[in-house]
């Protein structure tokens, strides 16, 4: 149940801000979720959904889930490319010297709240 | 409605209970160590090898399971206090679970081990707030695992490569895996190793006494 842990740690997070920031109800959580951060979104809201209704400041509360592309930058060609579609491979010049720049993050952007 | 930015990470409530569980431990001049691995690594053998040999030092074993406690009967048998922990499900421990475990061990310790959940993923995501973390590779499981999941590899001060007396019998390539390794992390030490033959185990409790001193003395 990888993404009800993610769900209890973003709810205690939400409740911190909303005690530090004296908020009484939380609406839309904008979230930004990497390609490869290994989320399934789906699951991810409906486990949100149903854990929500435990804090008072959050039951009413929506989740919007925002993509972030899955960027790899090669080391060798100091070129850019789609993680996704070419993997660890850079598509231009076959070197394995690469790594992920984007694409592995799960961020809370943004909160609508009163 | 107004509209806040935040920019926080999902899990930044869990990074702040881990920078705190840090800060009791080094008052306490405890060392917190996190192993992670796969179920069946050898974690319960290599920490039994760990016990006997260095009983100059007091250690403490929090064991975090999804059921059961048969490696926390096991470890107690040696004579070191273990506390069994149950993730209720969960998949990893995380810095509030972690801080919870160690307030159940009433000793003081030098050394206090957390055996994750045998998980090569979410462990990894989760600081539990250790001053070290530790990574088990089995030779069973093979010379490919820093390709499939790199992420551990990279969040980890150490590797032990363990079962290395059964080399014989598997396709395991100790070069390539610690090539494989350090193309992702250039700082980690490696340790091949056999808990059941004992055949390894001092460069790694070497490096332990080591990492305490400094841990003690920071």
């Amino acid at each position: 149940m990888h993404e009800m842990g993610i769900v209890i740690h973003l709810a205690k997070t939400l409740d911190q801000t909303a005690e530090e920031e004296k908020l009484k109800a939380i609406g839309k959580v904008v979230l930004q979720v990497g390609e490869v951060s290994g989320i399934m979104t789906d699951l991810f809201t409906d486990a949100w959904d149903y854990f929500k209704v435990r804090h008072p400041v959050l039951k009413d509360s929506e989740l919007v889930l925002e993509t972030i592309p899955a960027v790899t930058y090669c080391d060798s060609c100091k070129s850019t490319y789609e993680t996704v579609k070419y993997g660890k491979e850079c598509p231009h010049c076959h070197s394995g010297e690469t790594w992920l720049i984007q694409g592995n993050e799960c961020v809370i952007k943004e909160i609508e709240a009163e | 409605m107004k509209i806040i930015k935040l920019g926080l990470g999902v899990t930044s409530s869990n990074d702040r209970d881990a920078d705190a569980l840090r800060d009791i431990m080094r008052s306490k001049g405890s060392l917190l160590i996190n192993l992670m691995s796969s179920p069946g690594s050898g974690k319960t053998t290599l920490l039994s090898g760990v016990i006997n040999d260095m009983r100059d030092l007091r250690i403490a074993v929090l064991e975090a399971d999804i059921e059961s406690d048969v490696d926390a009967v096991k470890i107690e048998s040696l004579g070191a206090k273990a506390v069994q922990v149950h993730t209720g499900g969960m998949c990893h421990m995380d810095a509030g679970m972690t801080t919870e475990a160690v307030r159940a061990i009433d000793e003081e310790c030098d050394i206090m081990f957390l055996e994750n959940v045998g998980n090569l993923i979410c462990p990894a995501e989760y600081d539990t707030g250790a001053g070290l973390n530790v990574m088990i590779l089995s030779v069973t499981e093979g010379d490919d695992k820093p390709l499939k999941y790199p992420l551990m590899f990279e969040k980890s001060d150490a590797l032990v490569i363990s079962k290395t007396d059964a080399l014989d019998y598997f396709d395991f390539d100790i070069d390539k895996c610690t090539e494989r390794v350090r193309k992702l992390n250039g700082n980690i030490r490696i340790f091949p190793l056999s808990a059941k033959t004992g055949n390894g185990m001092k460069p790694f409790e070497n490096w332990l006494r080591e990492k305490l001193d400094e841990w003690k003395t920071k």
